[in-house]
């Protein structure tokens, strides 16, 4: 049998029945409704405590409700775990646990199993009462093995059976005990995670759920000959594993953010969720507004009474937030808003991942809006960014935008254990009776920072306006004064954008390619790169974190190698149809604003599947433009 | 205590606030406009409750009437057509310490800021809300209003509106958590002042329809409102708002009502024939959301760090 990628083939005396490998990409995959997701969920947890590097990405349906045994019914999990750091979901996965023959079909057509792809499926279907169940079970059986799958067939339900009447609702915890003595997980740790999952539920459920799970791993050690070992790394920090919504939800809190407001929308609500469970003990609240509009209008009065506020949404949403927002450029508030990026343009593809709202943040609002976009690249950068947005959007009085997205939201991976700090939660502002003469826009010419007046303090009183107005708050039509405090709120930026450092290089200052990626791609270029470095491609690649204003020095960077290229998943425009120009082409959105930036020929490989972009397929584009550019 | 004698006790003399600390500018509304009126009534409140300008609010969204917290030397917030509610809620939400007012026209309120509004009366947070009824779209210039009476002539209806009007009484009678309802008029001063002080004595979100004289678009309107008072009636009762004598004068006809009586106060609503001047209904007992966002205020930095850490110790490796 063929191993997954990475197998090492020395075995250590004490283990010797088990297979060394570096890392494997492991996928569950259900009816939904089955709990693929719990199961594989705290697969990555105990991995991670244990010590492995960890990424794991859901894979959800569409519908609430499809019917089972569909193509469409497809609900699970993708878990990528390997001794070392894991930074994405990785390309095709060596092993896939079904629950049926027909959901991997799902995946099948998303080309995420290789030849040698291990196989280990649900068996009771092949004695289903139904022919036709029976048959199309034999047929799926056939097909895998000529797509050169390594079947194993698991009496799953069979063995549930022995426990609970009901299997249906246990059989994912008797397979994460399976995969349990597979991967040689500590027991004790699962079973402290089954606990966990299950801590809002009956005893009852928590021990019937513990003895599926030891029932799993048991028939696995008696009957499966599969065992793999992962050396874990034991980290010297201390560290926290969570998915980037759950660290969007304890950077609020640790940034000292006091009024969550927001209006459900996926895939950015399990923030709120987790939020609804804690904040309240860290001295917030929740405001679940009528619609999204009313929650940033919630959010932007909090904030104009001095309490600081956060807005959370994804794509539509953000649609509807888009006049608030352009009040709040206008008007000066202080406001954090965070975007879960998903598939658009309108409901789109609510569960999948998409980077398209770059471009509506920046130019959504009529007029000149000019506000900080940043986009953490990790889930340790989910968290702490909140913090530095809060930071931004009070010295510099406008709303920041944070550009998450559905990779992140659902992606889990362990990182140092945050050090919560006493000054990120230091009220918003000085509350004590204004200076004399202190003005509400006391814009500073220079930078075009002023300091905001709050009510219940003295001598600040003032009414805010969307309306053009003067130093003094007042309405004004005065065309010199609506051209100069344009200036002034623009200037903003520029004065934040001098605080930033030029980025990072991955890999050499100069060369032939750069590769330029923003938000959840990082782990998947930077790993594609530096395969492609080690085969002797000269190619680097650069990740930013600041898309307004943008980090400095991109030109100087740019002019040092013959091609820059940006990694996006949005949509662009190939040159490869035949009614597209370089003229008339659509870019991806991050290569629109820096070839409008930087005047540099920047191009760009982008694409709406709805899928993280695999190191793979990043390799392969990379290797394609290096040849190219090698030919001229 | 702590050996204090009282002698040394300084009171520092209390700032009386007269009607200038109120006033802002020149309200620049049509001679003749109802909101004049309402200005004048609100300032009014201010010195009879002593507010402290620091800590009041007015929230507004746009329109004509949407200007009004540029006329008041407090604080203020002139946001977004038809948002005015959920900025006010927000304000008050973790501010309770704060006076907040929400000014709205029958645009602003009835149409564009119709979602908001039903729900901001049904989250019941202490804020006193001024609906300016002037039956059209002020500002932009004489368009049909959510308010404007079958077959009104405006421009967007040159030949007349051709739709009923909302009625805002019955709407916001019609949704659950309701706690004060009140209609006035702005050229009847007495019941102006009255009502608009009930609203702001009222624990909880008082939502008071003034019917509003747009001299400029609506001249025929303004001329039947204020000569016609037979179609005008006082509502009276001990539990609801006493109007001066000046108002029951001039205003012949007087209906008793309860306002703790919901069914009475929708069949009052219903009756299109008469305006009835007075409180549809109130009920000081209704749940209050602004009460549930300040319960947890005033959390020292040690206590939200020793709770965030608590909570990420379940994810700890
Ligand atoms: C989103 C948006 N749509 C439309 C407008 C234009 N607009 C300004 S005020 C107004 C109507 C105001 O009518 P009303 O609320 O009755 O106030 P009034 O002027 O009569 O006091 C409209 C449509 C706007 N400012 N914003
Ligand atoms: S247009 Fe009508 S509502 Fe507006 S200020 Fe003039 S009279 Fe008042
Ligand atoms: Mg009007």
């Amino acid at each position: 049998m063929k191993d997954g990628n990475g197998s090492l083939a020395s075995p250590s005396p004490k283990t010797s029945n088990r297979r060394v490998i570096k890392e494997h990409i492991l996928e569950i995959v259900s009816d939904s409704g089955e709990g693929a997701q719990k199961a594989g969920q705290s697969f990555g947890a105990v991995s991670a405590k244990m010590g492995n590097g960890v990424w794991t990405v859901e894979i959800i349906p569409a519908d609430i409700q499809p019917p089972p045994r569909t193509k469409e019914s497809a609900s699970g999990i993708r878990i990528r775990f390997g001794s070392g750091k894991i930074t994405n979901a990785g390309d095709e996965a060596d092993v896939l646990v079904a629950f049926n023959e027909i959901v991997p079909y799902n995946r099948i057509e998303q080309n995420v199993y290789r030849e040698g792809t291990i196989v280990l499926i649900e068996n009771k279907w092949a004695t289903d009462e139904s022919d036709e169940i029976r048959k199309s079970y034999a047929t799926a059986i056939q097909d895998f093995k000529d797509r050169k799958f390594v079947v194993h067939e698991i009496p799953m339900e069979e063995e549930c059976l022995k426990l609970t009447p009901n299997p249906k609702k246990g059989k994912n915890m008797w397979v994460l005990g399976m995969l349990c003595h597979m991967y040689d997980r500590d027991m004790e740790k699962a079973a402290a995670q089954v606990g966990y999952i299950f801590r809002s539920k009956s005893k009852a459920v928590v021990d019937s759920n513990l003895q599926l799970l030891q029932a799993g791993y048991d028939w696995a050690s008696d009957h499966l000959d599969l065992c793999y070992r992962l050396p874990s790394v034991e980290s010297e920090e201390e560290l926290v594993v969570m998915n980037g919504n759950e660290a969007l939800s304890f950077g609020i809190q640790a940034a000292g953010i006091e009024l969550c407001s927001m209006y459900p929308i996926t895939p950015a609500t399990s923030t709120s969720h987790h939020l609804a469970e804690c904040i309240q003990s860290s001295g917030g609240i929740i405001h679940q507004a009528e619609d999204e509009i009313a929650a940033v209008g919630f959010a932007i009065g909090a904030s104009y009474a001095g309490k600081t506020s956060v807005t959370i949404t994804s794509g539509p949403g953000l649609a509807l937030k888009t006049e608030f927002l352009g009040l709040a450029v206008m008007a000066e508030v202080p406001l954090v808003v965070i975007d879960v990026q998903r598939g658009g343009p309108s409901t789109g593809l609510p569960t999948k991942v998409e980077q398209s709202d770059l471009l509506a943040v920046l130019y959504g609002q009529p007029g000149d809006a000019p506000k900080v976009v940043l986009a953490p690249s990790t889930i340790e950068e989910c968290f702490h960014f909140v913090v530095l947005a809060r930071r931004i959007a009070e010295s510099f009085r406008m709303p920041v935008i944070l550009l998450s997205d559905a990779n992140l939201a659902t992606g889990v991976q362990p990182f140092p254990r945050p050090q919560l700090r006493e000054e990120w939660l230091s009220p918003p502002v000085d509350q004590s009776p204004r200076a004399e003469g202190a003005m509400p826009y006391g814009w500073d010419e220079k930078t075009g920072l002023s300091q905001r007046p709050v009510p219940g303090q003295a001598g600040g009183e003032y009414t805010l306006t969307g309306l053009a107005h003067s130093a003094q708050g007042k309405v004004t039509y005065l065309p010199e004064v609506n051209q100069k405090t344009s200036a002034l709120r623009s200037l903003k930026l520029a004065t934040f954008g001098r605080t930033l450092k030029p980025p990072r290089i991955n890999g050499d200052e100069e060369g032939e390619l750069l590769v330029v990626g923003w938000g959840s791609t990082l782990g998947a270029i930077e790993e594609a790169v530096n395969i492609a470095r080690e085969q002797g491609g000269s190619v680097s690649s650069l990740h930013l974190r600041f898309l307004s204003p943008l980090e400095p020095g991109l030109l100087d960077i740019f002019k040092r190698f013959k091609k820059v290229m940006t990694v996006e998943i949005n949509y662009s425009d190939s040159l490869d149809d035949p009614m597209i120009t370089p003229e008339n082409r659509r870019y991806a959105q991050l290569a629109w604003i820096l070839r409008a930036q930087t005047l540099v020929d920047v191009d760009c490989f982008s694409n709406v599947y709805g899928q993280p972009l695999g190191p793979g397929k990043i390799l392969a584009r990379i290797n394609k433009e290096l040849s190219k550019l090698n030919q001229h | 205590m702590f050996g204090i004698k009282k002698d040394f006790i300084c009171e520092l003399p209390k700032k009386y606030y007269t009607l200038s600390n109120y006033e802002k500018g020149v309200a620049r509304w049509c001679p003749g406009c109802g909101d004049h009126a309402v200005l004048s009534s609100v300032q009014r409140l201010c010195r009879e409750k002593q507010l402290p300008p620091e800590k009041t609010v007015f929230v507004s969204g746009i329109g004509c009437s949407s200007r009004f917290p540029h006329y008041m030397n407090t604080y203020g917030f002139h946001g977004l057509h038809g948002r005015a509610f959920p900025v006010a809620c927000g304000v008050k939400f973790r501010r309770p310490d704060l006076n907040v007012f929400v000014i709205t026209g029958d645009g602003d309120c009835c149409s564009i800021g119709a979602g908001a509004w039903i729900h901001a009366i049904r989250y019941n947070m202490n804020i006193t809300t001024i609906m300016f009824d002037n039956q059209i779209y002020g500002m932009t210039k004489k368009q049909t209003s959510p308010t404007s009476r079958l077959g009104t002539i405006s421009n967007t209806h040159p030949t007349g509106s051709v739709l009923p009007p909302v009625n805002p009484l019955q709407t916001s009678l019609g949704m659950s958590n309701v706690s004060f309802v009140a209609q006035t008029a702005d050229w009847v001063p007495g019941h102006l002042f009255a009502t608009i002080k009930a609203g702001y004595e009222h624990p909880g979100f008082a939502f008071i329809k003034v019917i509003m004289r747009c001299s400029k678009f609506m001249g025929p309107l303004v001329e039947e409102m204020t000569t016609n008072r037979d179609a005008v009636s006082i509502l009276t009762h001990e539990k609801g708002i006493q109007p001066d004598d000046g108002t029951l004068h001039a205003y012949k006809n007087h209906q008793i009502h309860d306002p703790t009586d919901i069914n009475a106060a929708r069949e009052l609503a219903e009756d299109q024939a008469t305006s009835y001047l007075g409180l549809f209904y109130q009920n000081k007992d209704a749940i209050r959301y602004d009460q549930y966002g300040a319960h947890n205020l005033g959390f020292t930095p040690e206590e939200k760090i020793t709770a965030v850490n608590a909570q990420l110790d379940k994810f700890a490796v």
